[in-house]
């Protein structure tokens, strides 16, 4: 679930339609006509038909029902309260500190994740072009966090950054950065940093992977005639590789920080939003309010803020895209 | 990219980024496997040291056989592999219509299936909950399969569809000119060509599925029907000094899916290549 969709999603948004040639002479030729309206409109549906089924009545329309719900008072442990109550949730969410909060978190957690991922996703790519002894051992090896079930990475980085049985604090306390080896998830302060490292240990093969892919795309010739005009590696990085990578990059990106910011199993299993909601992010005061609270009505309208905020993000990179390429 | 054949001090450079990356990889889950064969005894006097004096299976042990554990991981086991059988099916049949045929609203449903993608799938946790409640259904491990294959449809779907887009229309064309149905050309020449996309798409559904843990925590809270996640976070609460058993417990969590991964993931950079050419 959203762990890897980005080759299929970029695929289908550069190519969206492969071949529509057929479709004007559909109504057309009346002694095909039968079986053509039965290889437009039936058969493709046979195979579809499933899915969409699955889709509609799984996601979609929750969907709407969620969005219905952020208008309602829902509360399981109140029934009596049940009932539509126009805008006033979301006149709450405007008074509510926590939300801003978990928004601030939300921008911070997300930036870092995704800054973090990028960097050394990237690093990571550009070693694994090259040739080394061993290479097809060390790859498998160092994508392995990323199968990592995010339940697992969360409980072992938990542990990690437990100074019983941790290493973590006792060496960040000989190296000066903490006084004394203790819990930075304790903490509120550096708390966010104990998911945000996790997260980057888990994310870091999936940047990798992506923008391999890309860079084993690019053409050998161009590093070939680089090399012969003699341009520096430097050169010949931020002339052709860069540049090749560039829409990869934008788009990887983008779906990642949608991504991230969606993804609540890594902070509710590690500090459940603590201390003091310092590290509280949006999605897990959804995940909260619905789970401990059993709000569902305002668990929705952070929801469906979550959604807006995430909608407008997505219109403003596609839009910074669209400009940036024009020029 | 050759950047190494010169420079001496690149190539030590780069093998300590190298050796710098596994170490980071690696290194959280040697510590996991570390205090799981840790005795109990050493844990709190050795627990930060590198590797413990003396090692013991004991905790392997006391997990396996007198908790509940066994019957959490039966459960995931069931679920998860419940989910990837039935999505796979689901979206090679999606796939395969997406790969072969041009329709009306074809480009409606990629769309709605991107977007299932992209938003918070915690949005429909408070309504799923509320349906699957009414319908009788919470604590039910067929409840998050449906949930989970629901889930997993969009990705799968495209996922499959690249698959039989490697694959050349010609060759089930030459089988409906020998007199076959299209299904009768689907099932006895594509399908043994995608095998391995099969089993690809398997794997990643099966992996997705077993390590979601919100909604299970939602819709689950009998004890006899946790899936792995929930039973192993309710033992952490629960018994939150056993780290030994704990981490054994998370140990052997990792088994199913590090299988599926030493399985998929030469097809990771090979498939992802294919489709990146047009950049």
């Amino acid at each position: 679930m959203g762990r890897v969709p980005q080759r299929c999603l970029r695929k289908l948004a550069v190519r969206p339609v492969t071949a529509r040639t057929d479709t004007n002479a559909l109504p057309g030729t009346s002694r095909a006509g039968r079986s053509l309206y039965w290889r437009y409109m039936v058969e493709p549906f046979l195979y579809l038909s499933p899915a969409i089924v699955l889709i509609g009545t799984i996601i979609l329309i929750p969907l709407i029902i969620g969005i219905s719900y952020s208008f309602q008072s829902i509360e399981i442990l109140n029934p009596f309260a049940t009932g539509w109550v126009g805008f006033e949730n979301y006149v709450d969410l405007w008074s509510d500190r926590r939300f801003w909060i978990a928004l601030e978190n939300t921008f911070w957690w997300t930036f870092w994740s995704v800054s973090f991922q990028f960097f050394l996703g990237l690093g990571l790519a550009l070693l694994l072009n090259t040739h080394f002894f061993g290479k097809k051992l060390f790859q498998a090896l160092v994508f392995l966090p990323w199968a990592v079930p995010t339940f697992l990475s969360a409980l072992t980085w938990a542990w990690l950054f437990n100074p019983t049985i941790g290493p973590l604090p006792h060496w960040m306390a000989a190296l000066g950065i903490l006084d004394e080896p203790y819990n930075i998830m304790g903490d509120p302060d550096p708390a966010l940093w104990g998911p945000i490292v996790a997260n980057i240990w888990f994310g870091v093969p999936f940047f990798a992977i992506t923008l391999l892919a890309a860079l084993q795309s690019i053409p050998g010739e161009l590093y070939e005639a680089a090399e012969i005009d003699g341009a520096s590696p430097w050169q010949t990085f931020t002339k052709i590789t860069l540049p090749f990578l560039a829409p990869m990059i934008a788009i990887t990106v983008m779906l990642r920080t949608i991504w991230i910011a969606n993804f609540a199993d890594l902070i509710f299993v590690m500090t459940g939003g603590g201390p003091a909601n310092s590290t509280q992010i949006l999605s897990t005061y959804i995940f909260t309010t619905a789970f401990r609270r059993l709000d569902f009505g305002f668990a929705s309208t952070i929801a469906v803020a979550l959604l807006a905020i995430l909608l407008i993000y997505a219109v403003f990179v596609l839009w910074l895209r669209k400009r940036l390429v024009k020029i | 990219m050759s950047v190494t054949r010169s420079n001496p001090i690149l190539t030590v450079g780069k093998y300590l980024a190298l050796s710098g990356y596994l170490v980071f990889a690696l290194f959280p889950l040697y510590w996991l496997v570390k205090i799981a064969i840790t005795p109990d005894r050493l844990i709190f006097t050795e627990g930060t040291d590198l590797w413990p004096s003396s090692t013991t299976l004991d905790n392997f042990r006391t997990v396996i056989f007198q908790t509940d554990f066994m019957a959490f991981f039966g459960n995931s086991l069931y679920v998860s592999l419940g989910t990837a059988a039935v999505t796979t099916l689901i979206a090679a049949g999606a796939g395969y219509a997406f790969s072969r045929f041009d329709f009306g609203g074809k480009k409606v449903i990629v769309a709605i299936m991107l977007i299932t993608q992209m938003f918070p799938l915690l949005m429909i946790i408070a309504p799923i909950y509320k349906i699957v409640s009414s319908l009788g259904m919470l604590n039910s491990l067929t409840s998050l399969i449906v949930v989970y294959t629901a889930f997993n449809i969009p990705f799968a779907t495209f996922l499959m569809q690249s698959f039989f887009d490697a694959i050349p229309k010609d060759l089930e064309e030459a089988a409906m000119m020998d007199g076959c149905t299209r299904f009768q050309a689907l099932r006895k020449v594509i399908v043994p060509l995608t095998l391995p996309g099969l089993g690809a798409t398997l794997g990643f559904v099966f992996t997705a599925a077993w390590s979601e843990l919100l909604f299970a925590l939602m819709l689950i809270s009998d004890n006899a029907s946790m899936t792995f996640p929930v039973g192993l976070l309710t033992f952490v609460s629960r018994f939150s000094v056993d780290w030994g058993q704990m981490m054994a417990a998370g140990s052997l969590a990792l088994i199913p899916s590090c299988l599926f991964f030493i399985f998929i993931q030469r097809y990771l950079v090979q498939g992802l290549t294919s489709g990146a050419v047009k950049g």
